[in-house]
């Protein structure tokens, strides 16, 4: 089975924001597969997070519509978020809290059953289970970034949104957290939207890629489709002329050119 | 409303709360300074001018005390909002399917907490310095109590959504908004002496005031005044629905303004 055959999770219908009459997402159209890991790049102030704000009903589109899980996700915004869930690396948990009570607090909220059970899993899962006594304020960035992470999968979501979730992890850390965020992903089905400035996540995590320039999508397709059709060496060098030129025609003359 | 929601988010604090003690000495220190500035101000009076009033050291301890339920109501709902910014936690709340009404209620709970702690606090201390007892309002504290909660929370709706309007900027309108009535709602003094007149009716028109005068007759005469308590709870769901207006229209403008996010991660 196709990835286009299968149920489509989430899908947003030329989803636009202005902010003060200057457009930063233009007519943006994508859907987010069951079981599918969607990577959103661009370069800064591309509409990333816009996007992503959009879709979790934090920000208002100014005009486009969001449907998830076959829903309408103004009407049905509470039914949705029970089922997903979202981290990023620019949010944080009470740092005034204990972990354990940070995570007991939020699986409350979504109703976890074993919630005891549940934050043991999740802690072992991010090899972080010898911070669960430590005070969420003294965590390091990498520390907190993988707590953020477990919070995001406290009750079992269908769907996450991450936004940048590996920003500041060292490279080791980085590895395993991609390779965790992976494994779960696929035991679990999980569909993914994710945004990160690290090519090496998008490669190893991404099923399939969107490049946003100035808010307009400008290439879409597998990590190497898009380095094929770019005729680039890596997607870094995609990113990098895409990022100058505007879209991946430029690009692919560019390179044709040197 | 969900109650597991609610009660999830009141362990937030309490969890907050049990870890920084701290944070209750603002339930403690300022109360006990305005009680020992009015409750000597009341004896001084008594002493001088007693045959007047008699019951003046009751109509102001009286009178702090309640209105210490108003304060502390606000700002059990304005603060615990803030907490979630300062902690940058808004973003996980509001992406969580909590429902306006859930978050509200566990902030009004938060706010009914405190003022448990600090009215205590305050009656202990105020009968055995001044000998003025709460409980010589009889059962009218009930009614008073859940009237001026009412518009504490009313008014802590108000100053959280003056915070997501203005940003943090304005946060120290927290402790601000309650001030903004205290002068009209005759606290300390009756309706009448507030001058001039056609303030009376703005002083009429806030829940608060018909509590403190029904406070003030029946410390003095022992009768508990229906009207006023008609008034009261009338002007309070007029305020409770306002407010609660006013909070939901201005976290939808911050939404459509695209705010949201930008406060809670700045
Ligand atoms: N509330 C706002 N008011 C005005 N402009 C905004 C607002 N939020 C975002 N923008 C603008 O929208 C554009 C897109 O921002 P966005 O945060 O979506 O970019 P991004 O792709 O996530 O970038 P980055 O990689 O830096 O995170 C930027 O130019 C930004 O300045
Ligand atoms: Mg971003």
């Amino acid at each position: 089975m196709s990835a286009a055959d299968r149920e489509v999770i989430l899908e947003a219908n030329d989803l636009t924001r202005e902010f003060d009459g200057v457009t930063v997402l233009d007519r943006f159209n994508f859907k987010l597969h069951k079981g599918e890991v969607l990577g959103l790049l661009g370069a800064n102030g591309a509409g990333k997070t816009t996007a992503m704000n959009m879709l979790l009903g934090l920000t208002t589109p100014t005009s486009g519509t969001i449907r998830a899980f076959g829903m309408d996700f103004v009407k049905h915004r509470l039914e949705v978020l029970k089922r997903a869930n979202f981290s990023s690396a620019y949010t944080s948990l009470p740092n005034n809290l204990l972990v354990w009570q940070n995570l007991t607090v939020f699986a409350k909220i979504y109703g976890v059953p074993n919630v005891k059970q549940k934050i043991t899993e999740l802690l072992e899962l991010f090899e972080i289970a010898d911070l669960r006594k430590r005070v969420t304020g003294q965590l390091s960035a990498g520390e907190s970034t993988r707590l953020n992470l477990c919070k995001a999968l406290l009750n079992d979501p269908e769907l996450l949104l991450l936004d940048e979730p590996t920003a500041s992890l060292d490279p080791d850390i980085a590895d395993k957290v991609r390779k965790t965020i992976r494994k779960v992903q696929k035991e679990r089905g999980i569909s993914i939207l994710y945004t990160s400035h690290l090519m090496k996540d998008i490669e190893e995590v991404c099923d399939r890629v969107i490049f946003l320039h100035k808010g307009k999508i400008v290439a879409e397709g597998s990590p190497e489709e898009i380095v094929k059709k770019a005729d680039a060496a890596s997607l870094e060098e995609v990113f990098i002329k895409i990022a100058r030129s505007g879209d991946l025609a430029a690009a692919e003359g560019a390179s044709a050119s040197n | 409303m969900n109650p597991r929601i609610v009660s999830a988010l009141v362990l937030r604090y309490l969890y907050l709360y049990g870890r920084t003690p701290m944070r209750l000495i603002e339930l403690i220190f300022w109360p006990i300074v305005e009680l020992l500035i009015w409750g000597y101000l009341g004896m001084y009076l008594k002493e001088h001018a007693g045959a007047a009033i008699p019951t003046i050291v009751g109509h102001l301890l009286g009178g702090i005390i309640l209105w210490d339920v108003i304060f502390r109501a606000q700002q059990g709902v304005a603060i615990s909002f803030l907490e979630d910014v300062w902690t940058r936690n808004l973003l996980n709340v509001f992406v969580a399917p909590v429902r306006n009404m859930e978050y509200l209620a566990a902030t009004f709970i938060i706010g009914f907490f405190r003022i448990l702690v600090t009215v205590t606090m305050l009656s202990v201390i105020s009968f055995s310095l001044y000998q003025f007892s709460v409980f010589e309002m009889n059962w009218a504290i009930l009614p008073f109590f859940g009237n001026l909660l009412v518009t504490g929370w009313a008014l802590g709706m108000i100053s959280t959504a003056l915070i997501l309007r203005w940003g943090q900027a304005a946060e120290s309108l927290a402790w601000a908004v309650p001030f903004f009535i205290q002068p009209f709602t005759a606290v300390v003094y009756p309706v009448a002496m507030i001058k001039p007149e056609w303030v009376q009716y703005v002083a009429k028109a806030l829940p608060s005031t018909h509590v403190f005068e029904g406070m003030r007759e029946m410390l003095t005469h022992h009768t508990f005044n229906w009207t006023h308590f008609f008034w009261a709870c009338g002007l309070n769901v007029v305020f409770l629905g306002v407010a609660g207006w006013i909070f939901s229209s201005t976290l939808n403008t911050t939404r459509k303004r695209g705010l949201l996010t930008k406060f809670a991660t700045q």
